[in-house]
């Protein structure tokens, strides 16, 4: 029963909050709680996975591969454990960073049922559920990005919401051919048969792997599919930014990562797979580095950070070997914790001055050396300085890379690498190091005791866990191997879903 | 008749297709109606369309006998419908927010987010 935890968690505490829908008061108080419950459930269903194996529960008692199956392996729950996580944190967050306009519209409802749309995302073992819950967390994502009005988020909207809608509209015509030629939609069933059809007929299989290329590479904001996210990205409040910006485009590497690990493994649409995402990989890298270079608006520079931590990401699943997907996972925890927290930061900075513009900020580092150093530490995590956790990540991708002699792949890698700590010393000279212009000199508000610490307290949790992971990336480390060891050989998942046939 | 669905399914996208790439929100959300649509139809097309029984076990039976009508597809199409159904609705509210705000059904002047201010 633990497996649907991550799932029934925020998805109850989603209709309780709507019970009290004229008393936000009262949802926050509900929402932290359900947060925390959330957290310790997962904790226990990592627990769980690591010793005994792969959980799985059968929907309504109907078996696989009839019906839907839950399915938590090590990868599904670490991925629940980091979503219940920034779930907590940014519901801390949110509750002086969110307007009372917006709780009273239901904001705490729609945060809990998009958590619970991701976590369904990463424990089902049933295609078309999958589709299911990306709608769930999609659904309330458009409400939550748009519901503050205003031109910028409207318009921001209108591009997320239709780039979404086609690429759902390809994932589900793609799951709809693939029970077509195998006439079931369960992935470990899948797993079974695919192979087979796929040595008959290559073609057909690999048209369909790349129509998920295509629709999971929308949501992840792939290469030539990006242009929603930094359109989209930086219209709504911080907390919604970083909640958006750690976890939805994750949801589509983790898609990619199982449908490609579990389904479509067959070497001879792998060998193929490999070239296309190893080189929308390296693209996604470099336009998403560059565009962030450009940028002069706090979050519209991470914003395109995220692009290009996405390419890192892809480039791992690309190489397709144990250590790469190691190192996949590892840089995916990675990458949210950092780039969380450097959201969280600029949120703290608008606060305190009113504005996100880099061109009107600075004289942080003299005047608040504390808020230096909370920007610095994930910055330097996100750039892959030792000892932290940015460097073990990359350090995993760039070794897998030259081990499995992807040369010019890695050498993309490590360029894009020097540039996103340009792009991180820029926002640190512009931000904290330069004086701010004559004219705004002194334009500063201090946070009040009460928001100061709702505001600091996840900031500071997060960037000491980029610190944690970066100086227990051994037994971290050895953890996320285990998880690869499980993704690259899917006769585990299968065994643990259909039984020991 | 899985020709002809076939037909239908390959104008459907085309149509959707041709749609979503003008300039017209209105437009570009009347395409991602098609586009559902064809997906649906096309995941219809795939159970393989036939004249046979419906897929009932008779009382004390383990299996069906005969020819049988695959009700898997029936499912996920409603499943699918109900939720392209709710996001539409959403997409419609959105343009029409926007429209309101822009004053404008053209999607190149909502660019105030991807260009510096």
């Amino acid at each position: 029963m633990i497996v649907i935890s991550p799932i029934l968690i925020p998805f109850v505490t989603a209709i309780v909050c709507i019970i009290f829908w004229g008393l936000p008061k009262v949802q926050r108080w509900i929402s932290l709680l359900g947060s925390a419950t959330a957290l310790v459930f997962t904790l226990a269903l990592f627990n769980q996975v690591n010793a005994v194996g792969i959980q799985t529960l059968a929907v309504g008692g109907w078996t696989a591969p009839f019906g839907i199956v839950l399915v938590a392996d090590l990868l599904g729950s670490i991925m629940t454990i980091v979503t219940a996580f920034m779930g907590l944190m940014v519901a801390i967050y949110s509750l002086d960073d969110i307007s009372d306009v917006l709780e009273e519209n239901g904001y705490h409802s729609l945060f809990q049922f998009m958590l619970a749309g991701v976590s369904g995302s990463f424990l089902t073992g049933d295609l078309f559920n999958l589709f299911v819950w990306f709608e769930i967390m999609l659904i309330s994502s458009f409400v939550m990005l748009s519901m503050t009005g205003g031109r910028a988020p409207i318009e921001g909207g209108v591009k997320y919401v239709i780039m979404n809608l086609i690429s759902s509209s390809v994932f589900l015509a793609a799951t709809g051919l693939v029970f077509g030629i195998s006439g079931t939609v369960n992935m470990a069933d899948l797993g079974n048969r695919l192979p087979e059809i796929a040595a008959e007929n290559p073609v057909v299989v690999t048209s369909i792997a790349m129509l998920y290329v295509v629709s999971f590479g929308m949501k992840a904001a792939l290469f030539p599919m990006f242009g929603w996210l930094p359109a989209s990205y930086h219209t709504p409040p911080t907390a919604i930014t970083t909640i958006f910006g750690a976890l939805l485009t994750k949801v589509g590497v983790y898609a990619l990562i199982r449908v490609f690990s579990l389904i479509f493994s067959a070497p001879e649409i792998i060998s193929l797979a490999q070239i296309v995402l190893l080189v929308l990989a390296a693209l996604t890298m470099v336009t998403g580095v560059f565009g962030a270079v450009a940028q002069y608006d706090f979050r519209r520079l991470l914003s395109f950070h995220i692009i290009s931590q996405i390419g890192y990401l892809i480039l791992g699943l690309g190489i397709f070997t144990v250590d790469s997907i190691a190192g996949t996972i590892y840089f995916m925890v990675h990458v949210i914790l950092a780039k969380s927290a450097l959201f969280l930061v600029s949120g703290i900075v608008e606060k305190m001055t009113g504005t996100y513009d880099l061109k009107k900020l600075g004289g942080f580092y003299n005047n608040n050396m504390a808020l230096s150093m909370l920007f610095f530490i994930p910055a330097m995590a996100l750039a892959g300085i030792p000892p932290l956790s940015g460097f073990w990540a990359k350090f995993a991708i760039v070794k897998a890379g030259l081990e499995a002699q992807q040369y010019a792949y890695v050498a993309v890698g490590l360029f894009v690498s020097v540039w996103t700590l340009y792009s991180m010393t820029k926002i640190w000279t512009y931000v904290f190091m330069r004086k701010r212009p004559e004219a705004l000199q002194g334009n500063v508000t201090e946070l009040e005791s009460a928001s100061f610490w709702i505001r600091w307290a996840p900031t500071i949790a997060i960037g000491v866990l980029t610190v944690v992971m970066g100086i227990w990336a051994g037994p971290l480390y050895d953890v996320a191997t285990a998880a690869a060891d499980q993704i690259m050989d899917p006769s585990i998942y299968i065994t643990a879903v259909l039984g020991g046939s | 008749m899985n020709l002809m669905l076939a037909t239908v399914v390959g104008v459907l996208y085309a149509t959707g297709v041709y749609l979503v790439l003008r300039r017209s929100i209105v437009k570009l959300i009347l395409g991602i109606g098609l586009l559902g649509n064809a997906t649906n139809l096309l995941i219809f097309t795939i159970g393989d369309v036939s004249r046979a029984a419906p897929p009932i076990i008779s009382d004390g039976d383990k299996t069906i006998a005969g020819e049988f009508a695959n009700p898997i597809p029936q499912a996920l199409i409603l499943t699918a419908i109900v939720i392209g159904m709710a996001m539409l609705a959403y997409a419609v509210v959105l343009i029409k927010q926007a429209y309101q705000i822009t004053h404008s059904d053209d999607i190149d002047v909502m660019k105030t987010t991807d260009v510096e201010a």
